[in-house]
């Protein structure tokens, strides 16, 4: 390959992908966290189908506990790009009260998060579903395929995928059955990062360093980022100079003390850093071979 | 593109780097696991937490004593961890100074060939790890024939343990030679071979160069992998570009959506679209980031014609003086990848680059010895066999062969029932024929010939266990007709068995082509205006829709005869039970084949609910409501 840089060569294989799913499924979908990984997803998406719209909605599963700064960043960027954002709560874990304090991040995640996940896309009958899952992240994703078939009911069977070779995907479905997408599958946290450098992509100001309040928590810092977090009797927020490198809920997603204020400076400390991203994730380590397990029943 | 360059290099030199996807062949026991491990490890990929892990995990699974079981670190499956073993690809990624690195990673073992020929599928270089003190293996030959077929062209053999045989140069040349020899031997002989002696554990000639082999003055794994050319010459082969979608946003806007898989195209271009050929020329390259000049193999972008030229996803994009290929019927190798075995005859869905058809290998011509290269005869593929075949499409395609062009070179086969991906090709070259026979067209056809007897064609198709009463019925149904002077035939499965399929047996791959040759025969029947009644077992749903989509919509009638297999044994009118249970007749159905019952078929009769002479009147007034009769 003469030209093509490896960014280059990374943003033409997403495309493609993204192309061949449209082609290939009946009513796609992309899966939009609002963290960094879905604004290079979402930016890819509209390279590919330029200078058409993609042609297909946002989905947000939005499990109530996430960061404010997200959900204003979410709804205005929806609106910027004019297009069509649907936000689903499960309302039944609402009902129940469900949240991570009472009820731990595992049945938290599994209610608000996978299952209500589920719900979303037999409710409006999406056959394909696109996610900024990376294989480099985690073990058991290293193993999965750019897509992933899943069962009428959701399930992934590690043991039973379909090959992949070259840039032939198969698509075909049975009724009921459903395929999730993850166009950034060979994209490391690196990439990403340069990537969203150098094509100045927006991203939620949560990932720069700033002064937050934060509590120290099993050597977690948590930030305090409304009045719903319970705090133990003598414990006060502390205001840090920290910032995130991944996004989840606010009561399950460490903050890592940062002085990167700018693209350029995240660039920097991650090319150094010593621990991996998803270190920060409280859900990744609730049990042994817990991605695996959560992927199975459902879980992106 | 350009501003991503600039941005690229004002932050460092990263994003300016190349990138190489390349495959690592070999076991856990020649070290495979570990090399990958100790890449990552010394490139500071691995990171605190991964240790910690890494730590943790090999106290409890590991293979190494009190070592760190880098195989621990790719093995990324809980079942893998737990039984030690590789199951499945497992993609890796790594960086230097100079390249981004994906590594597939695959499974050593036989039953695992499918897996490493789609590791290998996307990859440009081989590293095959060899243990010192073993030299060549089964295994090792093994695997640089999937390689080799698979059209990787940059082999790196790595030849590990070399601490274990006290860095022997003697022993390293001599299985540098052996390697040299089989490579030599293998039909696509165009891969060029490195050979590097290495410890992976020890961390010789990995990345750093190793003290204890001085006589060694090669590259480092790393060094060679940083440095080696596989910029293959894509850009200077001719351009090709499969059309993904047309993007279509207002009346304004044309355009057509794709990857370059080679060479290159600029505004002002005259191109080809295959396979109908019409000729245009290249209006514009759009981006999102703008128009571009020129794109090059690799980019995906969408192109603008001068001329309102009908184009849709499928089709190929080419220089109407070098185009690529065109035609249905073609010499192919195939790897087989399903469950079940391929069986020639049987129809498959087809996907090559954006283009879907449908497919059945008409021949198998030979399979191969993965292990040797050595040809072998076959009448069918298992899985992880590897076959030469010829494949007939019911459509023409554009195509060039896997060695020149592995986008449009290379296809996939999926079952049409289970849609699981079954089979792996690559095309060798089109057969000739398939461009010389040309389907005659006839003035008088099927419709006409059937308005003359004052019916309309159709086939209805008798499936059921033997003993069912397929045939009493059909033979009912059949007299009625006549009664009412409608044109009919029968075709009965043991009438068709004593003349025209007189050389098949009851083997799968016989039953396929016993039933293919029946539905072709129907198919002239129905031709010839006749409603034509076939009684067959006909066990396999797969066969059952392909005579189905031999003929037009509507005019296939199937009809389950409905029989439990203890009332079809109770009555056992031939004999053939008794016979099959005491073991004198082999593969019968419903003993010992499998009978695979209709789904959805248009009519199912209950024998034990319904005389045949209800059963014979149900399917006549079906045969009304449908309009097939009056």
């Amino acid at each position: 390959m003469s030209a093509l840089g490896h960014l280059q060569a990374l943003e033409a294989e997403a495309i493609h992908i993204m192309r061949e799913v449209v082609a290939g499924t009946d009513k796609p979908v992309m899966l939009y966290s609002i963290g960094k990984d879905s604004a290079v997803m979402l930016h890819l998406a509209r390279k590919a189908f330029h200078p058409a719209k993609p042609p297909f909605p946002l989905l947000h599963v939005d499990t109530t506990w996430k960061f404010r700064q997200m959900i204003e960043f979410r709804d205005r960027t929806a609106r910027e790009m004019g297009l069509e954002l649907i936000v689903h709560i499960n309302q039944d874990g609402v009902a129940r009260g469900i949240n991570p304090f009472d009820h731990g991040s595992a049945v938290h995640t599994d209610i608000m998060k996978t299952q209500a996940l589920k719900d979303a896309l037999d409710k409006h009958g999406f056959d394909a579903a696109f996610g900024g899952a990376r294989r480099d992240e985690e073990a058991s994703r290293a193993k999965e395929r750019i897509c992933s078939f899943r069962t009428a009911d959701h399930r992934w069977d590690p043991r039973a995928q379909r090959p992949e070779l070259w840039k032939l995907f198969n698509t075909r479905l049975s009724p009921g059955e459903s395929v999730r997408v993850f166009p950034l599958s060979n994209w490391t946290e690196a990439d990403i990062w340069l990537y969203i450098e150098a094509e100045d992509i927006p991203v939620v100001p949560l990932y720069f360093a700033a002064v937050r309040p934060v509590v120290e928590r099993d050597g977690t810092l948590i930030m305090v980022d409304d009045e719903r977090m319970p705090l133990a009797d003598g414990e006060t927020p502390k205001m840090r100079k920290v910032r995130f490198r991944t996004l989840g809920c606010y009561p399950l997603t460490g903050a890592v003390e940062s002085e990167a204020a700018t693209v350029a400076d995240i660039v920097a400390e991650t090319q150094a850093a010593t621990s991996s991203e998803r270190q920060g994730r409280l859900i990744d380590t609730d049990q042994a071979a817990s991605m695996e397990m959560k992927k199975q029943e459902g879980y992106f | 593109m350009s501003v991503m360059a600039q941005a690229a290099d004002r932050s460092d030199a990263h994003g300016g780097k190349s990138l190489l996807r390349f495959i690592t062949c070999g076991s856990v026991d020649d070290g495979k696991s570990t090399l990958i491990g100790r890449l990552l490890h010394d490139s500071a990929l691995v990171l605190e937490d991964q240790m910690a892990r890494l730590e943790a995990d090999s106290a409890k699974f590991g293979t190494q004593g009190a070592d760190i079981d880098f195989a621990l670190l790719v093995d990324g499956l809980a079942a893998e961890r737990e039984q030690g073993i590789t199951i499945d690809v497992a993609w890796r990624y790594f960086a230097t100074a100079r390249r981004k690195f994906i590594v597939a990673d695959t499974p050593g073992h036989e039953q695992y060939t499918r897996n490493m020929a789609t590791g290998a599928s996307t990859t440009e270089l081989a590293v095959l790890l060899v243990d010192a003190r073993k030299g060549m293996t089964t295994q090792t030959r093994r695997h640089a024939t999937i390689v080799s077929l698979m059209g990787v062209r940059h082999l790196v053999l790595a030849v590990n343990k070399m601490d274990l045989v006290d860095f022997d140069e003697a022993r390293f040349r001599e299985i540098e030679a052996d390697f040299s020899d089989f490579v030599a031997r293998l039909a696509d002989d165009k891969a060029a071979v490195t050979s590097i002696p290495i410890s992976a554990l020890k961390g010789d000639n990995v990345t750093t160069a190793s003290e204890h082999m001085p006589w060694y003055d090669g590259p480092t794994v790393v060094a060679h992998l940083e440095t080696i050319d596989v910029a293959s010459d894509r850009a200077g082969e001719p351009f090709r570009l499969p059309v993904q979608l047309a993007v279509r946003p207002d009346q304004s806007f044309r355009g057509f959506a794709g990857q370059l898989s080679s060479g290159s195209v600029a505004a002002g271009d005259a191109v080809a679209v295959l396979p109908s050929g019409r000729k245009s020329v290249v209006k514009s390259i759009v981006t999102m980031d703008g128009e571009l000049e020129t794109a090059v193999a690799g980019q995906s972008v969408t192109l603008t014609l001068e001329d309102e030229i009908d184009v849709a996803r499928g089709d190929v994009f080419c220089p109407p003086d070098v185009p690529a290929g065109v035609a249905n019927q073609f010499e192919v190798t195939l790897i087989w990848m399903g469950d079940e075995p391929m069986l020639p005859g049987r129809p498959y869905a087809f996907k090559l680059a954006s283009a879907n058809a449908r497919a059945t290998i008409t021949s198998l011509k030979h399979a191969i010895n993965v292990n040797t290269g050595e040809k072998l005869a076959a009448s069918k593929l298992e899985l992880n066999e590897i076959a030469t075949c010829n494949i007939s499409l019911d459509r023409r395609i554009a195509f060039d062969a896997y060695s020149d062009n592995r986008d449009i070179g290379g296809f996939i086969l999926i079952d049409r029932l289970t849609n699981h991906t079954v089979g792996a090709g690559m095309i060798h070259f089109a057969l000739r024929r398939s461009s010389n026979i040309q389907w005659q067209s006839l003035d008088v056809d099927k419709r006409a010939r059937a308005a003359m007897k004052d019916q309309r064609s159709a086939i209805l198709w008798f499936t059921g266990l033997s003993g069912a009463g397929k045939s009493t019925i059909a033979n009912l149904v059949e007299k009625k007709l006549a009664a009412m002077g409608k044109h009919t035939y029968t075709l009965d499965g043991d009438n068709v068995r004593h003349g025209l399929n007189r050389d098949l047996g009851f083997t799968d791959a016989d039953r396929v082509e016993n039933i293919r040759r029946i539905g072709e025969v129907a198919r002239l029947m129905i031709d010839a205006g006749l409603i034509t009644l076939v009684s067959f077992i006909s066990p396999f749903r797969s066969e059952r829709r392909l005579a189905r989509e031999l003929v037009g919509e509507g005019e296939f009638i199937e009809i389950h005869v409905d029989t439990p297999l203890e009332v079809a044994e109770s009555r056992d009118v031939k004999g053939l039970y008794k016979k099959a249970r005491a073991g004198e007749i082999k593969n019968f159905t419903g003993i010992d084949s499998p009978y695979e019952p209709p789904q959805n078929p248009e009519i199912r009769v209950d024998t034990a609910a319904m005389s045949a002479e209800d059963a014979a009147d149900e399917i006549i007034e079906h045969l009304v409501r449908a309009g097939i009769i009056d």
